[in-house]
């Protein structure tokens, strides 16, 4: 159950470019908590509290036609790294891996598809998160795939249900349908043209949100905001689903019109910051996740706009996710130091544009010298 | 102008309907338009949970007592305090014990404090439980067949039947 090789690809369905707008949407989420009558949860639960809903969910998983194919796997028993690289893959939040304090409580796990793209968290802030995390801008799919394994999970969970405050959670922000949207967008010609604090300020007008990459109070990096619905009770989920899609197909638009912008008023400039964010990604020797981000965001730029022709957005997306410390230090078989890892980090992302894009006939004659050489 | 429904309290809410081809205007106090469901515009701002807690505490000081301060949700002891301070709930038996200092606080947070998504059923379920559910799933179904997500739809009239009594006779 620890064994890594297990998870290599779990999960990583989200990074296919496929859905709508893959190209500016990274991502669509969907999450529901849910919480069990009869017991505390969040910092109220006591160790029996959180056993007790664990071993529920140890007995149902294998019963819900929902969860077929899935394994539900304890957290506190899971390698250190395996847990790093679940949360660096978005399937589970810092929160349940423990990362701000002593590790994963007793009792949290996460249940993990091998065939469908749904996770569920346990024991978290809310007993349980259901989770569907999809390609592109598919809201609607997304809310739906969910909407079913809820449906089936109530018929074998008692969930605590109020007539008039719908689905009680830990946090009263997620009371209701406990439902929160979240879609991953890219916007450089918005931040570039300075657009973009309008439409975040809009965005609040109209009861939706806007986190960085990794959710909750983590930072905007490059140009990648997560807007999601503010509000939970009032709205029905489908309400709150097809708001959501209404908006962000909205922010595209402008993200757009931006793109246009920057190609007839400063093509040049525009030009020259794309080919210098691939130089530095093609040719550096160490680079921090941040100016990884940052550089990405440039040819994610270039690639769409077909001003770095043959670069695919699968293989970006791909970066964003092998370029973290936990999957560069699972590459490398080995615990990593900050400066060795970001060493590692241009290694890799200079392995993946050298055999994809314009520039690959061109021969680097250092491609080959990867760190590990290096340092010995 | 006074509330058109209890008569005491300050109108703030103008609401104009048309019922059959009729045009019709109603005046309500805040409270009386929160029991018909009815919110304030605005009322899903941009906040942190913290400030709103925070304003709730100015609150607590004058209009609650402090015997009703302490009390703690009888089901998990988390104290009215205590949840002020976290932010968090301590069990679902809390929304029952804070209930109405709840209610004022959802209203702030959601512009509601009525849920209109997904009635969940519990294992023995009242009339108005099923009925309830049974007027969202047919929501739902309506939804569904307008955007041609017909797999959908099925879906869901699967469990409309499922629901609905044998044989059409009661």
């Amino acid at each position: 159950m620890d064994d890594l090789s297990t998870i290599a690809d779990f999960g990583l369905g989200w990074l296919d470019a496929s859905g709508d707008h893959s190209e500016i949407v990274l991502s669509t989420r969907v999450r529901l908590a849910r919480n069990l009558q009869g017991h505390a949860f969040g910092a109220r639960a006591r160790l029996n509290d959180r056993k007790a809903v664990l071993g529920k969910m140890h007995e149902i998983v294998p019963r819900v036609s929902g969860l077929r194919e899935t394994t539900i796997r304890d957290l506190p028993k899971m390698e250190p790294r395996t847990r790093r690289i679940l949360l660096e893959r978005r399937l589970v939040s810092r929160d349940l891996v423990g990362e701000n304090g002593d590790g994963p409580q007793t009792g949290t796990a996460v249940v993990l598809s091998h065939r469908d793209p749904v996770s569920l968290m346990v024991n978290e802030e809310d007993h349980l998160r259901l989770q569907t995390l999809l390609s592109g801008l598919r809201l609607q799919e997304g809310w739906g795939l969910l909407d079913q394994l809820d449906e089936e999970l109530g018929r074998e969970l008692s969930y605590a249900y109020h007539h008039e405050f719908g689905f009680l959670t830990s946090c009263p922000t997620n009371v209701g349908t406990g439902l929160r949207a979240s879609v991953l967008v890219h916007l450089p010609a918005l931040v570039l043209t300075k657009e973009i604090g309008k439409v975040l300020q809009g965005l609040s007008q109209v009861g939706l949100t806007f986190r960085g990459l990794y959710g909750e109070g983590s930072e905007v990096v490059g140009n990648f905001f997560q807007l999601s619905n503010q509000t939970t009770l009032g709205k029905s989920e489908e309400d709150l689903v097809d708001h959501l899609d209404k908006i962000v197909r909205q922010v595209i638009q402008y993200e757009l019109q931006a793109r246009q912008v920057l190609l007839r008023d400063a093509a040049g400039v525009t030009e020259d910051k794309i080919w210098r964010a691939y130089g530095l990604l093609r040719h550096a020797r160490s680079l921090s996740f941040e100016e990884l981000m940052n550089l990405l965001s440039g040819v994610r730029l270039g690639a769409s706009l077909k001003l770095l022709p043959g670069l695919r957005v699968y293989s970006l997306n791909k970066v964003m996710i092998f370029t973290q410390p936990a999957h560069l230090e699972e590459a490398a078989g080995r615990e990593l130091p900050p400066s060795e890892c970001d060493a590692h980090r241009a290694a890799y992302v200079r392995r993946i544009l050298s055999t994809e894009g314009v520039l690959s006939p061109e021969v680097d004659p250092s491609e080959d010298d990867s760190p590990e050489d290096r340092a010995g | 102008m006074m509330c058109d429904e209890c008569g005491s309290a300050k109108a703030v809410i103008h609401l104009t309907q048309i019922v059959n081809d009729e045009m019709k205007t109603v005046h309500l106090c805040e409270k009386c338009a929160a029991a018909k469901g009815l919110e304030t515009e605005g009322g899903t701002e941009n906040f942190p949970l913290s400030d709103f807690l925070a304003q709730m505490g100015e609150q607590e000081s004058t209009a609650v007592p402090d015997v009703v301060r302490k009390d703690a949700c009888s089901f998990c002891q988390l104290t009215f305090a205590e949840f002020r301070e976290s932010g968090r709930l301590g069990c679902p038996h809390c929304y029952a014990s804070f209930e109405p200092h709840l209610r004022g606080l959802l209203r702030r947070i959601h512009g509601s404090t009525q849920h209109v998504g997904k009635v969940y059923l519990p294992p023995d379920p009242t009339q108005t439980e099923l009925e309830r559910r049974l007027q969202v799933l047919r929501r739902k179904l309506r939804r569904a067949v307008e955007k041609e997500d017909f797999e959908r739809a099925a879906e869901i009239r699967d469990q409309i039947r499922a629901m609905e009594p044998a044989g059409g006779g009661d």
